[in-house]
């Protein structure tokens, strides 16, 4: 099969022939991909085409699951992350992650956002209080919060939730945050605000972004891959995807013909 | 008929059914040690009973019952007290003999430190070999005269002696340490310093216990002369006195503050008289002591076994064998442990611990007898199962995405363990801590034979350093049952002592129970809400 993929410039993440395996079922197969620094790459495609399971194998979420295996290779900055030398959680550390279902932890918001630069080794409360800051200030919820950094994190409604676990990815200072449907069980309006402040980020990070919503793919994004199947179908520039899809799967799958 | 199976009612009925056995029971149970336990120390009144032959009897009512095998025919157990007259407590009377019963206005009940009480009337004052006549009245003076003369003695018998005990043993084992050494000047300058101050607590020792001798000649100067119910006259050191009360003549506010003094003697107080009287408080104290021991040493134990086993074992069939071993383990019965407990702990660790520290005492034994760390640690082998059960399913129930937003921060896996897993396991396994706290209070076998007393010389901690004495034997509510109820020299008076130690020790129970489940709930609500 063709596989219509493009070279994108300033590549930081290479995926190169990957293929996984749950067991026995395969649920990636030979993927050939190049994501963009400090752009906003989204994925797209039908439910169960392996969208999450990409995404996490660029921080190696996968190793939790003890079926997987995995063939080819992914390189970040150049290096193989699947490489026996590579330090795990360095790697996560450096890509960051935000999941479908918002999973603060049932601490304070502050203690939730500075997480990762805890677990980094930093305890001077000055530098934390302002990691803190600048991660919510980004995640556009500091003047929601600002005076409540002390509420239990569960407390807040999803969408705060969310962007709650965006700032406490940012406050990792990653320089890849993957988001897998980060929108999806929220409302218009909480949308909105996390698209706006995603396009933000994009001056600092490079984001990869799973979604089910065609527009917010055509919104935010600069490049888009459509899967199936555990399959690349295409990958281009957003703009052509929408506009001039080069398969035939991709066109029924945008215009809504699919399934 | 099928119709009705069909229907469900029948089950509904059936399971509503053995719901209500069970409250019944639970409750009947908790009403009778509640009335019981409660009633006693309730001011009863004084009767006297004329007889047929002219005997003359005083007492409190006991119980009536029915003559067996005779209709219509009666007898009353009373309480006549007196124990050193009459040589007994109680006596039993036919209904048909009693000629009169009367409540006399002026009859007494005088609670002694030894003997049990004594019923009688008040007749004069015996001092300096004259007796002269006394009002019930000015009695209060004389007993807080000699109430404050006891506490002085107890204070000197106690504190002061105790301390030059504790001095003159540890000079002791300090010279049975230097006898150890290589013998040298220096050696021998020492023991010379060492038995001159032995010399000077000797004086010191003997100093104190002529005072102490003062003292109780003091209080035996005077004595209440009493009248007995049969004409006798009893002659009672006022020192031996407690409280005297005259229950015919209480009204209910007077009864009502009779009741509250002897529940607080009962909870704050010593016991005396094998047990049969006085307070609990040695026992409350030495029940929470062990049961806080126990669970500082069951939440590690527990925890971290079932850490092991849920996030590190996997599952196989090791893991599975040692997860069924564990819960099986609750049911190898308790004595069992008592006697792992003296083997493994007694025997080997404490006689270990006093080869290595406490040599110069041997060959006593310091840790290598029964003691309250024992205990504990014998009793925390027996909870542990309950706590691994409920901290593996508390850990179960941390969301998978819990984890997962931890290590996609950079944590490693004890990293997420410890800040994000854990916490949120905490009531799961606060309530396996609730559950084997419950247990081990309520234990008492393996305890005989690991450390528990009828009566211990002194709490487990005290002034003295290090003033945690984890190697002292103690007393415990649940051994206090069964040595005031079964083993007692005078079970008939003891019996109510049974019912109201039994209530204490549920309501230690129930408050160290509420304090879990408190601070339990307070975590919950913490980490079980959320607007999703
Ligand atoms: N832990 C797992 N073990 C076995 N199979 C899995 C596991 N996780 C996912 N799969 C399978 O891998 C395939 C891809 O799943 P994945 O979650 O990546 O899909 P997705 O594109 O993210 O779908 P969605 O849009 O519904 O989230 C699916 O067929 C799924 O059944
Ligand atoms: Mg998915």
């Amino acid at each position: 099969m063709k596989k219509k993929s493009i070279t994108v410039p300033d590549p930081i993440v290479n995926i190169i022939d990957l293929a996984l395996y749950y067991g026995k079922t395969k649920a990636l197969k030979e993927i050939n991909l190049d994501i963009s620094k400090k752009k906003i790459t989204s994925f797209i495609g039908p439910s169960g085409c392996g969208k999450s399971t990409l995404i996490r194998c660029l921080n190696r979420m996968n190793d939790l699951i003890d079926s997987v295996a995995i063939e080819g290779c992914i390189k970040i900055d150049g290096q193989d992350i699947y490489a026996p030398a590579v330090d795990v959680t360095e790697l996560r550390k450096k890509v960051g992650m935000v999941f479908q279902k918002p999973n603060p932890f049932p601490k304070t918001i502050y203690e939730n956002v500075v997480y990762g630069p805890r677990v980094q080794g930093i305890n001077k409360k000055s530098i934390l209080d302002e990691l803190c800051e600048n991660a919510l200030k980004k995640a556009a919820l500091w003047d929601e919060v600002k005076d409540r950094l002390r509420v239990n994190a569960l407390d807040l409604s999803g969408g705060q939730q969310q962007r709650i676990c965006i700032a406490r990815a940012i406050a990792t200072e990653p320089e890849i945050i993957l988001l897998d449907e980060p929108c999806s069980a929220l409302d218009p309006i909480a949308t909105a605000k996390i698209e706006d402040m995603l396009v933000e980020l994009k001056k600092d990070y490079t984001v990869i972004i799973v979604t089910h919503n065609m527009q917010q793919a055509a919104r935010i994004s600069d490049y888009t891959g459509f899967f199936m199947l555990g399959e690349l179908i295409e990958f281009n520039v957003t703009t052509d995807i929408f506009t001039n899809p080069q398969e035939k799967e991709t066109e029924d799958y945008i215009t809504g013909r699919f399934g | 008929m099928k119709n009705l199976l069909g229907s469900g009612n029948p089950y509904i009925w059936l399971t509503a059914g053995m719901l209500t056995i069970c409250l019944l029971m639970i409750s009947g149970l908790t009403v009778l040690i509640m009335v019981n336990g409660f009633g006693i120390f309730w001011p009863r009144k004084i009767v006297q009973f004329t007889l047929l032959d002219g005997e003359v009897i005083l007492g409190e009512i006991a119980k009536r019952e029915s003559v067996p095998h005779q209709k219509d025919a009666y007898r009353t157990k009373v309480k006549v007290g007196n124990r050193d007259v009459y040589g007994m407590d109680f006596r039993w009377i036919d209904n048909a003999d009693i000629v009169s019963q009367t409540y006399p206005v002026h009859a007494l009940v005088f609670e002694r430190r030894e003997w049990g009480n004594l019923y009688g009337f008040l007749h004069g004052l015996r001092q300096n070999g004259g007796v002269k006549p006394l009002k019930p009245e000015s009695m209060a003076s004389l007993l807080g005269e000699s109430h404050a003369l006891y506490k002085k003695i107890r204070y000197i018998a106690k504190k002061e002696i105790g301390n030059i005990n504790y001095r003159i043993e540890k000079t002791r084992l300090e010279l049975k340490r230097l006898a150890l050494l290589q013998p040298s000047e220096k050696i021998q300058k020492r023991v010379a310093e060492v038995k001159a101050r032995m010399e000077h607590l000797e004086i010191l020792y003997r100093e104190k216990e002529d005072t102490l001798a003062g003292f109780y000649k003091k209080a035996m100067e005077k004595e209440v002369v009493v009248l007995l119910a049969d004409g006798r006259e009893k002659i009672v050191p006022v020192f031996q006195i407690i409280r005297i009360s005259m229950p015919n003549e209480m009204g209910v506010f007077a009864k009502v503050g009779f009741y509250i003094a002897k529940f607080w003697e009962f909870i704050w107080g010593e016991p005396r008289e094998a047990n049969t009287e006085g307070g609990v408080f040695p026992a409350i104290f030495g029940t929470v002591m062990m049961v806080l021991i126990m669970s500082i040493a069951v939440v590690p134990l527990g925890v971290l076994t079932a850490v092991y086993l849920k996030e590190y074992a996997g599952d196989n069939f090791i893991s599975r064998l040692v997860r069924i071993s564990v819960s099986n383990l609750a049911g190898v019965p308790s004595i069992v442990f008592g006697v792992f407990g003296l083997g493994f702990f007694i025997y080997l660790f404490g006689g270990g611990i006093d080869k290595l520290f406490f040599s110069e005492t041997l060959p006593t034994p310091t840790y290598g007898t029964g003691g309250i760390l024992w205990a504990s640690l014998t009793l925390s082998l027996l909870t542990v199962p309950v706590v691994v059960v409920a901290t593996e399913e508390g850990l179960s129930a941390v969301p998978r995405a819990m984890r997962e937003g931890s290590y996609a921060l950079g944590a490693t896996k004890i990293e997420t363990l410890w800040k994000v897993v854990l916490p949120q396991a905490t009531p799961g396994i606060l309530t396996g801590t609730i559950l084997a706290m419950a247990r081990a209070a309520g234990e008492v076998a393996p305890l005989m034979i690991t450390g528990v007393v009828k009566l211990a010389p002194s709490l487990p901690i005290d002034g003295y350093f290090p003033y945690i004495h984890l190697e002292r034997k103690f007393m415990h509510l649940g051994f206090h049952i069964y040595d005031v109820g079964f083993q007692s020299p005078n079970v008939e008076a003891a019996i109510p002592m049974v019912y109201t130690t039994t209530l204490v020790l549920l309501f230690t129970v129930l408050i160290l129970n509420l304090t879990a489940i408190v601070v339990r709930n307070k975590l919950k609500k913490w980490y079980n809400r959320g607007a999703l």
